[in-house]
């Protein structure tokens, strides 16, 4: 690809993986079918605009807001976790201080947003919001529920597995990431077009967690972990095997 | 030397989903205003509409923004440009990004400054679009009608130039300082979204 000329030297990012990410039209995820563009995307060499982005300060962040289990007068109801993991580039370093926002439904499968109509009940100690910030080594620490599945309208019995919604900065504003993080072995999988949606199998594998026994805590919470992977910088050719 | 480069997969995107205001855009996490009233150039309000395949209007879209300031300089390390940021000593609180929720009507109003030139890049924001029924973000730019810098933008010069006019913001002959942007995720007038 060449390069735009705008009088400045540019280390690019690398594309991902062919497959490992999912195309803006998969007809079996219904809303994509008059949300995606029909027309070619226009491949762009990367320019200033798109290697740097936002560098957040801790102050977005409060000191208990990656813990959803203590923001009410009591517990909220559910299955407590602990999810912990690592933001890594795709050359395999740490992104430190990187702000990761996560949302998600309550024990019984309800978000508390307006237009969730979901007939579960609402848990008066649980809002479903937290944030933090990655330290040095890119780790982070959430402690929260697990969340329940949920029905949705997308085709007959449609059932979300249950996940928890990350959203996560990187270094660029093009290493931008939101995704969803799902749990191990859930039958739900199969069913689930936005699941799905990831052509390459071992790119889908990577947003499902891991039960971690180190990472658990005896008679409190069980441990999860979950590495995200934003984009990294493109390997020089000499670096390239 | 390096290992098998499946360990290191970037993580796929997925749908940022209905209920994304509950963290994302509530009232404290919103980024309306870009500039706080001491940073320093052009003001700018632009609307922002979104309009899916049918030309309806997207009431749950989320915009993300990211712009240098008005010395055309992004507050970020690898912005090698030999210039400083104009906000530098003014103000400290400057990042350069925005994000912003539709709402029913498919609006949403950012206020910034407008950026400078980046290099020789004409005057632009970068744009991330979120909604549910979308796997991943689109990424577009919004470019300032009229300006002359915009002839000589090698990005611009990327896109077809039947397809130029949908990156062009365009300003209210009215209302000074007022710009007005559509996102048509597609059809006839399909926005142009680059693949970056």
């Amino acid at each position: 690809m060449d390069s735009v000329s705008t009088g400045v030297s540019i280390k690019p990012y690398a594309r991902p993986p062919k497959g490992s990410q999912p195309p803006s039209l998969y007809e079996p995820y219904r809303a994509t079918k008059k949300r995606a563009p029909l027309k070619p995307l226009i491949v762009l060499p990367h320019t200033l605009s798109e290697i740097t982005g936002p560098i957040f300060g801790h102050e977005r962040v409060g000191e208990k807001d990656n813990d959803l289990t203590c923001q009410h007068a009591e517990e909220p109801i559910g299955e407590r976790i602990i999810v912990s993991g690592r933001v890594l580039d795709s050359n395999g370093r740490p992104v430190p201080n990187a702000l990761i926002e996560i949302w998600q439904a309550n024990a019984g499968g309800r978000y508390r947003h307006v237009r969730d109509q979901h007939p579960a009940p609402l848990d008066p100690n649980f809002s479903g919001a937290g944030r933090t910030m990655t330290d040095e080594q890119g780790a982070y620490r959430f402690i929260t529920i697990k969340p329940g599945a949920y029905p949705w309208f997308n085709h007959y019995n449609a059932w979300r597995p249950a996940h928890v919604h990350f959203s996560v900065f990187g270094n660029a504003f093009i290493t931008r990431l939101v995704t969803q993080m799902y749990f191990p072995g859930d039958p739900l999988f199969a069913y689930d077009p936005i699941f799905q949606s990831i052509p390459d199998e071992r790119a889908r594998e990577r947003l499902i967690s891991k039960f971690d026994l180190e990472t658990t805590q005896p008679q409190w919470a069980k441990g999860f972990k979950f590495d995200i992977v934003l984009r990294g910088p493109e390997a020089t050719p000499f670096e390239k095997s | 030397m390096k290992k098998a480069d499946t360990d290191m997969i970037p993580t796929p995107s997925q749908t940022v989903g209905p209920f994304f205001a509950i963290e994302l855009t509530t009232e404290e996490h919103c980024v309306k205003c870009v500039a706080g009233p001491e940073t320093p150039g052009k003001r700018v309000w632009i609307t922002f509409r979104v309009l899916d395949g049918d030309g309806v209007p997207v009431n749950d879209a989320m915009l993300e923004t990211w712009q240098a300031d008005s010395n055309g300089k992004y507050k970020h390390p690898d912005d090698v440009q030999p210039k400083e940021l104009n906000q530098g000593k003014l103000d400290q609180r400057w990042l350069g990004f925005g994000r912003v929720a539709t709402g029913e009507d498919g609006n949403c109003v950012l206020e910034t400054i407008q950026p400078g030139r980046v290099a020789q890049q004409a005057p632009h924001l970068m744009i991330a679009v979120f909604a549910r029924g979308m796997l991943k973000a689109l990424y577009t730019r919004v470019y300032f009608a009229g300006d002359p810098a915009n002839d000589e933008d090698s990005v611009l010069r990327l896109v077809p130039a039947e397809r130029r006019e949908t990156l062009l913001a365009h300003s209210d002959p009215a209302r000074p300082g007022y710009w007005s942007f559509d996102i048509r995720l597609q059809g006839d007038y399909e926005t142009v979204f680059f693949d970056v």
